[in-house]
Parts: structure tokens; sequence; C-alpha cells
């Protein structure tokens, strides 16, 4: 018996939740858990974990598009069932990784993810760049201002050593938000690639009553752009809104609330970057991304401008940072100032805070450095 | 057979990282309807906008949350991508899987859906991309009766709680985020399916500083493990790592030659609080003064570890942007203990305190840490039923304009002006 359209309800299972996690750890994991006392990296992408009994875990570590299928899915478990007694686990961000109890096995099973073309890259560990974490994109949003997939794709292609070498002063952590919503979560990261719009939404009058509840379309923009307004519609007037474009900061959440309110175009969408971003508390605290960089062109399909300027920032941070230094701390240690020289990147005055609390981040000292910025 | 070219998407498969042209495409010899994905993509590619409608209200029966409509514009062109709709499924957490749980599921979504997935979305379910509606219910009855699994959350609903892997395979956890995570999911099924909520709420437990799950940037409720005893620090491996026999920072730059470890340079003088120091071949700390960043830790793993009276501080607050700019979560209580003992009783006590205040107070799509930003944190302290510390904020604030109440002013506020006046000319 499976689902009978007729009596949906029949048998019908609600709020199980997801299985329990115990059923799905490594005999390793499970014997070791709450008892392990340190870990290595030995090698890009390849991690042992060392447990009070002695046991060893190893990792291996490879990268993976986020956006797979099912056969990509079943291959990764064939790997698994060779190698790793039927287990594997996904991270935060997007890896894939495969565990083995006994450094014998480490091998054989890189042997085999090698073999298997370019589609289970090692790496991803320590002082480099991991994977990205990012969002849907064209392939699946309706708010989109840029791709995902192919953005990540392009920019991975460029940074691949830095994914399969730890050479780097610290780690990189890169993500990709295709719109300011930001369901990727680009506002903590070291390099933030991120979805802008740059046109005022239209408005659809012949629709806007049948799909809109005004007053919330009204009360979604955060500036007050938005208004109530009236139109002529087929000869009937009717209420609508109209906005104040020189208000409107693009943020398209009058669109989430209106579908009758679109302001995706094909030339005023783009790529903005954001730079210095962290999440973990270590040294200093957790920052925010700051834009750096107010807008690149969308350019199918490999976006030669990001992919340039994100490998522009990372590799001057490289070459400049100090063992530790992640991309925030050094740019706060250098100064921003020396950010924009040392990348080569022209200040405009869209990086100049003018929204909420944009006063903390104007200069209240006479502390500054010369750079080329001052003529 | 290509049944579209794609000619923008094709350059994609070129590169060294793994291409998800050429995956969809495998997949597309499986199901057709993947062709359909790509030939909607590339018209994309070439129209630098998105083919997907805003919305559409879909779900399962009972559910407000777990699936997300989607609906493709042009529906003639691309018939396999008419409906597109996402499933959200609970993921286990810290996402270990089982391969037989594993091809299970993925064969059930063969069976009813398009075969492209999302492993994993950005709040940790798994997400199976891509569903026409009237397999939404085939698909979830047997998700239910064949895999013994549900939904996750979606609309203005308890979020899918996800964690870091924490005690299963790192040293560093210090409560059980697997857990917890999975016992507050059980204990709120009927939160993450009904949304009941201004907007989403999001848990997030990371067993230590270093946050792997960015429950600081990215939870409306951050559980983040910490402790409040002494480092806990292993001389001897003090000297082996002194002395260049292990590897610092568990090897992490290996990659490039950075000279021979330095204490002094790498972990003393990067300590942010300065509580550290060196007294012949010994490491002392102040622990007084540490404020378990886990610089040091993260550096000599084999020698330091994080003490053993642990916990966890509870952050809340944090988002995205939209609306309000971007927040990170705010310290709300310093440390708590976090266990299975006591089935977090505790730890449901202040969520239960927070949505209660939340729903009543919050506007429509307000997150709380803008209900937090509107009401202000001395509000929210009270709301909470804390007594106010210094940890709660960076600095005191700047400015002096502080809300009295009456009672807390001698005399109150009513006074007589006319009494005022026969001493006080106009």
């Amino acid at each position: 018996m499976g689902y009978d359209p007729a009596n949906p309800m029949a048998d019908r299972i609600t709020d199980i939740g997801p299985p329990h996690y115990s059923k799905f750890h490594p005999p390793v994991v499970a014997k070791n858990k709450g008892k392990w006392l340190w870990h290595e990296i030995t090698q890009p992408g390849v991690l042992v974990h060392k447990a009070e009994s002695g046991d060893e875990c190893w990792t291996v570590r490879v990268g993976a598009a986020r956006l797979i299928s099912t056969e990509l899915i079943y291959e990764m478990c064939d790997i698994a069932d060779a190698h790793c007694d039927g287990f594997l686990r996904f991270t935060t961000r997007n890896n894939v990784e495969f565990m083995v109890d006994d450094k014998a096995k480490v091998q054989p099973l890189l042997d085999d993810l090698a073999s298997r073309g370019n589609k289970f890259p090692v790496g991803g560990t320590g002082a480099g760049v991991t994977n990205i974490v990012h969002t849907q994109g064209w392939v699946h949003c309706h708010t989109p201002a840029t791709d995902a997939s192919g953005v990540v794709k392009a920019v991975m292609d460029e940074l691949f050593d830095y994914f399969t070498s730890m050479k780097l002063p610290a780690q990189v952590r890169i993500a990709l938000a295709c719109c300011l919503n930001m369901c990727g979560a680009v506002h903590a990261s070291d390099i933030a690639i991120l979805g802008v719009h740059r046109k005022p939404p239209m408005i659809d009058h012949s629709r806007i009553t049948g799909v809109c509840e005004l007053p919330l379309a009204i009360s979604a923009c955060p500036l007050g752009a938005v208004k109530p307004a009236k139109a002529t519609v087929d000869g009937k007037e009717i209420k609508t809104v109209k906005v104040n474009n020189e208000r409107c900061m693009f943020c398209g959440n009058c669109y989430t609330m209106c579908p009758a309110m679109p302001l995706a175009d094909p030339d005023g969408d783009g790529i903005a970057i954001l730079v210095g971003g962290k999440v973990s508390n270590a040294r200093s605290a957790p920052k925010f991304s700051k834009l750096v960089i107010p807008f690149l062109p969308n350019t199918p399909p490999r976006w030669p401008e990001t992919v340039a300027a994100v490998k522009n920032i990372l590799e001057t941070y490289a070459g400049d940072a100090k063992k530790y230094e992640r991309i925030g701390e050094w740019a706060e240690r250098i100064g921003w100032e020396k950010f924009f020289e040392k990348c080569n990147i022209p200040f405009t005055i869209k990086s100049v805070d003018d929204y909420r609390l944009a006063y903390d981040t104007w200069r209240t000292t006479t502390q500054f450095k010369y750079t080329n910025a001052i003529k | 057979m290509a049944k579209h070219d794609t000619p923008l998407l094709d350059e994609l498969e070129k590169g060294p990282w793994p291409s998800f042209v050429t995956d969809i495409k495998r997949q597309a010899e499986k199901n057709p309807d993947c062709w359909d994905i790509l030939g909607q993509v590339e018209l994309s590619y070439k129209d630098k906008i998105t083919h997907w409608k805003h919305g559409g209200i879909v779900g399962v029966f009972g559910y407000g949350g777990g699936i997300v409509g989607r609906y493709s514009d042009v529906p003639a062109q691309f018939p396999g991508v008419e409906h597109f709709h996402t499933v959200r499924v609970n993921q286990p957490a810290s996402k270990y899987y089982s391969t037989e749980n594993l091809r299970a599921l993925m064969a059930l979504w063969d069976k009813h859906g398009s075969g492209m997935t999302n492993m994993h979305g950005s709040t940790g379910d798994i997400i199976l991309l891509g569903c026409r509606t009237e397999a939404l219910e085939p698909f979830f009855y047997d998700l239910t009766h064949e895999m013994g699994q549900d939904l996750g959350g979606s609309g203005s609903n308890l979020r899918t709680p996800a964690n870091c892997l924490g005690q299963s395979r790192c040293e560093w956890a210090c409560y059980d985020t697997e857990e917890a995570c999975h016992h507050l999911t059980m204990h709120y099924q009927d939160e993450i399916h009904r949304p009941a909520f201004p907007y989403k709420f999001k848990f997030k437990f990371s067993g230590c500083a270093n946050d792997c799950v960015a429950a600081l940037a990215r939870s409306d409720f951050a559980v983040i493990g910490t402790w409040r005893d002494n480092i806990r620090i292993d001389q001897a491996a003090v000297k082996e790592y002194i002395a260049g026999n292990i590897a610092s920072n568990g090897g992490a730059h290996s990659g490039k030659d950075w000279g021979a470890f330095d204490i002094q340079k790498e972990v003393i003088n990067l300590c942010p609080t300065e509580c550290m120091w060196m007294e012949g071949d010994e490491l002392k700390i102040d622990d007084s003064e540490c404020t378990r960043c886990m610089h040091c830790i993260n550096v000599m793993p084999r020698a330091l570890r994080p003490g053993a009276e642990q916990g966890a501080s509870i952050c809340m607050g944090a988002k995205a942007p939209i609306l309000d700019g971007a927040q990170f979560a705010t310290l709300i209580i310093p440390f708590i203990k976090v266990s299975a003992d006591n089935e977090f009783e505790n730890v449901i006590e202040i969520i239960e305190n927070v949505w209660d205040w939340w729903m009543e107070v919050g506007k429509n799509r307000e997150r709380v840490g803008e209900t937090m930003q509107r009401v202000g944190l001395p509000t929210f302290i009270k709301v909470m039923g804390l007594d106010p510390i210094p940890q709660h904020v960076k600095e005191p604030r700047s400015n002096p304009y502080v809300f009295w109440d009456e009672e807390e002013v001698e005399g109150g506020f009513e006074r007589d002006v006319d009494e005022f006046r026969a001493r006080h000319a106009a």
C-alpha cells in the first residue's frame, strides 16, 4: 500500500522528526564519542583524530558541488561501502567526509577517489580555501540577482590549487548569496560574493490587487519608499502602490512580500564583493564582511570579473598577511586604507556607509596612513 | 541524447572543480526531466535573469512548512520543470549517513522527484530539488512510512535546528551538540511544521567558540560550548611543540614554510588577553583573564584542552541583513550547563521565555534580533528575568539619556507648576 489520494489522511504519520544520529555513526565514532584527545591534518584533505582508547579515525574530505544528483550520491555510497563500513557524512560547507579506522585504509581510499576523474577532489582543510557555501541562484530561486552554482564553479576552478593545499596564512571562507536575503549567510565570510539588484521594483498594476496585500507591501520597505497610490487599469481606478526611487536601496523585500513588484534586470543585476568577515571567536571577535567592490556585472557563463576580483584579494592577502591572520584581521592591522591600496581596488563613495549606525564606521581620529588615495 | 543545446553551460564542464552541469547531464540520462533544468538555466544564462515565478503555496496536509513552492515562468518550453518544488527533509544531526539510509532516500527521490538535490541547504536540511505538486503527498507518505523520516521547516516557524559534529569527532566540544540538537528537534516538532511565529526562528548548536556551524552569525538562538575552569595543560606536549616534534595548528599550515614554531610569537603574543607566559619551559596561563577564544588550543591541540567544567554560552538574535542590517547574536546567558540528564530542561525554559514574549510583541516578519533592537537590550534583559551584568555589553553606554521610571525618582514625576512659578518667575 502507498498513498491513497481518495483517502489522504489514512495511516498518516506526522512529526516523527529525523532519524537518531547514532544510527549513522561509523563504528569508530560511536565507540569514541566524547573521548577524542587531539587531531592533526596529515596532508591536505586528510585528518586523523586520536581517541583516549588509542583508536584513530582517519577522515578524507572531498569537495562537491552543492547541487548534486542522486547518481553522484549513489557513487559516494559505493565508495563508502567499499572503504568506510557504509558510512559517510557531509560538512557544514558541503564537503563530503569519508572516514576509516586505520591509516592503512587511507591510501586505497585516496586512490579510489582519484580514479574517478575530477568528481572527488581531496582538500578543504586547514590554511586553505574550503568549499564555497552558496545559495540557489538561477537554478531554483525567484529573487536572485545572479546565479550561484555557476559563479561558484568558475571561482573554484580558479582557486582549485588553494583547495588542495594549505599555503595561506589562515583558512579563507568564501560564501556566495545570490541576493540580499543571504540564505547563504555571506555576512560573516572572509570573502563574500553577493548578488545585488540596482533598479527599483516595477509595479504590475494589473496584477497587484490580486496577488498582494498592499499594507504588507508598504510595510515591507525598511526605508518607507513604498507608498499607497492609485492607478487606472482597464478604465477602472484601482488601489496600488508607488515607489520613491530615491529612497530605494534595492533590497527586494517588497518583491518578497508582493510578486507584483519585480526588480530583477539583466543590466541592473550583478555582484558585489565583501571582505573580512569571520564567525570564529579565535583571537578577535566575529566580524561582519565589509563591502569593497559595489558592483561587478553578470557575465555568464564564467563571470571573469568576479573570479579575478576574488583571486586578486585572496592572493594579495596570501602574500602580505602573517601566519594565523584571517583576511579581516589582516585588513584591520594594516588599515582598510592600505587594504584598498594593496589590492589595487578603487575606493568609491559606495563603500562609505550611509545606512543605520553608519557613524560607527566613520573615522574619528587623526590616525590614518598615507596611501595613493591622498593626492 | 541532449534535449536542449546548452553552449553556455557547457563552458562550466571545463576546469578541475566538480561540475554540476556534467552531473545534471548524467542524471538526465536517467530522468529526462533534468534536461529541462539545464534548458531553463541556459536560458537564464542568456537572458541574465531568473525564470522562476514568485512563490506558490504548496505543502502536505497538516504541515505549514517543509515544502517550498516553485514554478517555471516558461513551462511550455521546459515542461519538466513546470512544477519544481523544494522538499526540505530534516537531516540527521551532524549529517552522518549510512549508505543504506542514503541510498533508500535517493531511491525515493528518484521515484517521486527530479533526482537533483542540494546536500545540504544553508540551514542544514537535505534539500530535494524539483517535485511536481501531485507527487508531494505520495513522497511524504513514503518518506514517513518507508524511511521513518520527516520534513524540515520553512516559513515563519522554527527552522530545522543544526549542529556542529561536536563530541562525535571533535576533542573541543564542550557539550553534546548532537544530542541537544536532536532532542530539541524532537521536542519542537509542532513548531517546526506549523508556522506560528512572527518570522523564522533558528537554533544552532556549536561545541566551542570556533563555531563551525556559524551559530553566532546565523541563529536566533545560539548555544555555543565553553568552560568555566582552567585550560588543561600537558606540559610534556608543550615541550614537544617547542622542540618541533609536533606540527603546530594540527598541521594546518604545512603547505608553506613559515619557519620553526615559535610559542612566544604564535601563541603567547596572539593571545587577545595577554594572559599567558613561559616560566622556564613551562607554559603558564592566568585563567581568570582568559576569554576562551580558542586560539592557543587551536594551535597546540595536543598540549591544551578546554577546561573540565563545561557548558555553553547562549547568544540570541543573529540574522543576515534583511531587513534592518546584519546582526551577530548578543550574549545573554554567559554560562549554562547543557545536559541530556535533565532533558535540556533549563535550555527549554529559556527558549519558551523568549518565544512567549516574541510571539506577543514581534511584528510580522521581524526576527527576534530586530525585536530586541526595537525594544532595547535593557527591556529584553528584564523580559528574560535576568540581572544585567557587564558581560551583556562590550562597553557601557556613552550617552546619558537614561530612562528613569517614575517610581525610581524621589517624589515621582507629578509636580505643581503654580507652586514652581511662585518661586521662579517666568
